[in-house]
């Protein structure tokens, strides 16, 4: 039957966001904090000791993107040193910087760590595959959702492909159980090179509240290196699309 | 045979009012009563206690709306075999193959006596998973296919072995435990509320909020009595979280069957659902939002607004997706008769929620053991359907999407905003004794249970998502289907892997 089908496209209208860079997210979304010290730091030490994942640090004052699983809790017991803006920009080359200072404005992108191959060979088309190591599944669903309907990445070219042979990197989400660790060493490596290494959410960054647990494997990421870091509790597809741009070369921060 | 008998309202129980009896008379009281639809097991687990090994059992009786608690122990380093239940009723399969994986007790008889996630704490370390033991079957015209851990789309891995007789399926065996990160050991591993409020979240982040509803249930029923707007706020996240993925299966189905214009569509209408969440705690998945004894959340006016006229437009538009649907021969065509799993079969395996209702069994426990505004503000009738196939489990699908924008607009019609509890990470645990959550997801039954010791710390937590009982259903949903019919029924129950590996 046509009519209900035209009934369904009607109300369906245009649904793709037509400017990506042009996006911003709900005032009560958790992105990047803002850090500001005071002279008392006793809000912020309770904070740290509160924080599950410890990933806050009162001397020198820090708090690590890495870790942080951003569920607000350090805001609300220190709200005159922690804040959280609803900036979704929070991918990094760099390990390194995720770990947020005060008078810091935005996460540092690197793109001198970014190597040169890969604006040449991927800037047009990169396909990729993912691998969720004990992902929650919130994190695959939101990399799903950055191919949907409204975030329709695929304008740029890059795709989640099925076979690691089809694919120019690997997307990792989750914290590495041991179970998985070797799956995932066997689709790495049957990635032709030049390849990537992308890490997605929190909990794949640092192994976030697994990162002590006897059924986590990470040292695949010692013995691999890492391009692109990204935080998130899951991360938002924003994050992710500005993350890989970034590393595309196709926007700057 | 002796039971504590308690309710899904009542507080926690102490252990030392939970009856001790004799493996043999529980094994006859359970051999009985399981042949009984109106029985089945919420969790059976064992635990170490000093030197004995103790077996909890929690047992639902649907008709009465009771919860039966009963133990049974054996000295640890005893090895004698305890005549096992799965001969009998496979349902008890999972919860015997764990007490067999994490303690060595040793089940006589017992038909499936394999792995069930191969946890880093399992007794046999040479039991891993590169040995599965793999069920097997010899024949020239029949061939295996093995597709995983690493599936073709961005979902999580499992192991999956088909033996086929041409096109057909014969056999499908189901091998998980890739995604074992040990949640279950984070849990006692802390004292931090917080922090374990956060492992309860991360469970399955598709059920974040039923999980982390489950985790306060079972400490509030610990601590604190709270407030019933709390119980009716967290009732609307969770039927915001049912919306959010009855519609995101929906259009999965659709684009197993290339049907570009549901999928779409439901893309488009889940976004709306999984936003609204976000503008209400931050999270597009609830994360954030359930903490015990209150909520840095609560609604406001202008919230409830804002998922008022949400809820209504994608009620509308989903309603125009699902008239669409119904009147597609094309589609009905691929789902009609297609993965049958007769209420007999869903009843023998102890298959619950969405997946059991499909297939005529109704098993809700919105209904049979109403909590937070169910039996109160909501008076639930269970969305049951009879054919077992993948259409009915859609069709659960279609109608529950509609009954949950309805059940969260009556709830909010006359809600007046009056929380002010704030969460607390410090409240005391009532000691020696044991508490649970239980509650129905969008999944299914999701049940979690505390044990707390003398000092009132939690010292064990168990935890079982829905997809614990129902991945057999996957397996016998797919048996002389064609293989390639396999991802519109592996769809149709979208089961969940960590839930189920912890």
């Amino acid at each position: 039957m046509i009519f209900p089908k035209i009934k369904v496209l009607h109300s369906h209208g245009w649904q793709y966001i037509p400017d990506l860079n042009a996006v911003t997210l709900t005032e009560e979304f958790r992105g990047r904090p803002v850090l500001t010290p005071t002279a008392d730091m006793r809000d912020v030490e309770a904070a740290a000791k509160l924080c599950p994942v410890k990933a806050i640090t009162t001397a020198p004052f820090t708090l690590d993107l890495g870790k942080c699983l951003f569920c607000g809790e350090c805001a609300l017991r220190a709200p005159q040193n922690i804040r959280f803006t609803n900036d979704y920009k929070i991918a990094s080359t760099s390990r390194e910087a995720l770990v947020i200072k005060p008078g810091d404005e935005r996460v540092e992108f690197h793109p001198e760590n970014v190597r040169e191959e890969i604006f040449k060979l991927f800037g047009h088309a990169l396909k990729l595959r993912q691998v969720s190591a004990a992902g929650d599944a919130s994190v695959e669903m939101e990399l799903n959702a950055s191919g949907n309907v409204n975030f329709d990445f695929g304008r740029y070219g890059v795709e989640f492909v099925a076979s690691p042979r089809h694919a120019d990197g690997v997307v990792i989400t989750g914290p590495i159980s041991q179970n998985m660790a070797e799956a995932l060493e066997i689709c790495y490596n049957s990635i032709p090179h030049p390849k990537l290494v992308i890490v997605c959410g929190s909990e794949a960054c640092s192994g976030g509240l697994f990162a002590e647990s006897k059924a986590i494997d990470r040292s695949f990421l010692e013995r691999y290196p890492v391009d692109l870091w990204l935080p998130g509790t899951p991360t938002h597809p924003m994050t992710f699309i500005d993350g890989v741009m970034n590393l595309l070369g196709k926007k700057t921060r | 045979m002796k039971y504590y008998i308690t309710d899904n309202c009542a507080k926690a129980v102490e252990l030392k009012d939970i009856p001790e009896v004799e493996y043999a008379a529980f094994y006859e009281d359970l051999k009985e009563r399981l042949s009984d639809e109106r029985y089945h097991i919420a969790h059976y687990f064992a635990r170490t206690e000093d030197t004995r090994l103790k077996f909890y059992l929690v047992l639902l009786d649907d008709e009465e709306q009771k919860v039966m608690i009963t133990s049974f122990a054996m000295e640890y380093y005893d090895d004698i075999a305890l005549p096992s239940l799965t001969a009998l009723h496979p349902q008890v399969h999972p919860f015997e193959r764990e007490i067999a994986e994490l303690y060595n007790v040793e089940f006589d008889s017992m038909p499936w006596n394999k792995p069930l996630r191969f946890p880093f704490n399992r007794r046999n370390r040479n039991s891993t998973m590169d040995n599965y033991p793999f069920y097997t079957i010899e024949g020239e015209s029949l061939h295996e296919v093995n597709v995983g851990p690493i599936h073709a789309g961005i979902i999580e891995p499992g192991a999956f072995r088909f033996i086929c007789n041409g096109e057909n399926v014969l056999h499908l065996e189901i091998a998980l435990g890739y995604q074992h990160r040990g949640v279950e050991n984070e849990f006692t591993s802390t004292d931090n509320r917080l922090r374990q409020t956060l492992l309860a979240e991360s469970i399955a982040g598709d059920s974040a909020v039923s999980h982390s509803t489950a985790f306060v249930n079972a400490v509030e029923k610990l601590s604190a009595q709270v407030d019933h707007n709390l119980d009716i706020e967290r009732t609307v996240a969770l039927e915001l979280e049912r919306m959010a993925m009855h519609i995101a299966d929906t259009g999965a189905l659709c684009t197993d069957v290339a049907y570009q214009l549901g999928q779409v569509a439901c893309e488009a209408l889940r976004t709306v659902i999984i936003n609204t969440t976000q503008a209400w705690c931050g999270n597009r998945f609830g994360k954030g939002l359930i903490r015990p004894c209150g909520t840095n959340k609560p609604l406001t006016k202008e919230k409830i607004e804002m998922i008022i006229n949400n809820v209504t437009d994608v009620r509308r538009r989903y309603n125009e997706v699902k008239d669409d649907i119904e009147s597609s021969p094309t589609i009905l065509a691929r789902f009609e008769q297609c993965g049958l799993v007769p209420k007999a079969e869903i009843l023998n395996i102890g298959g619950v929620g969405m997946a059991a209702r499909a297939s005529g069994a109704k098993r809700d426990i919105r209904s049979s053991h109403p909590y937070a505004a169910y039996g109160k503000e909501i008076s639930h009738e269970s969305v049951v359907k009879r054919q077992g196939d993948v259409m009915s489990r859609l069709a659960v699908r279609l109608d529950e999407v509609l009954q949950a924008a309805d059940n969260i607009l009556s709830l909010l019609a006359s809600y007046k905003p009056s929380v002010t509890a704030r969460p607390d990470y410090e409240c005391k645990l009532q000691p020696n004794a044991l508490s649970f959550g239980l509650l129905e997801g969008w999944r299914g039954e999701i049940c979690h249970i505390a044990i707390t010791n003398e000092e009132g710390n939690i010292s064990t937590y168990k935890i079982k998502d829905p997809s614990v009982h129902n991945w057999l259903g996957l397996a016998i949903a797919v048996r002389s289907e064609g293989i390639s019919d396999f991802p519109i029924n592996n769809k149709s129950f979208n089961l969940s892997y960590c839930g189920h590996d912890l």
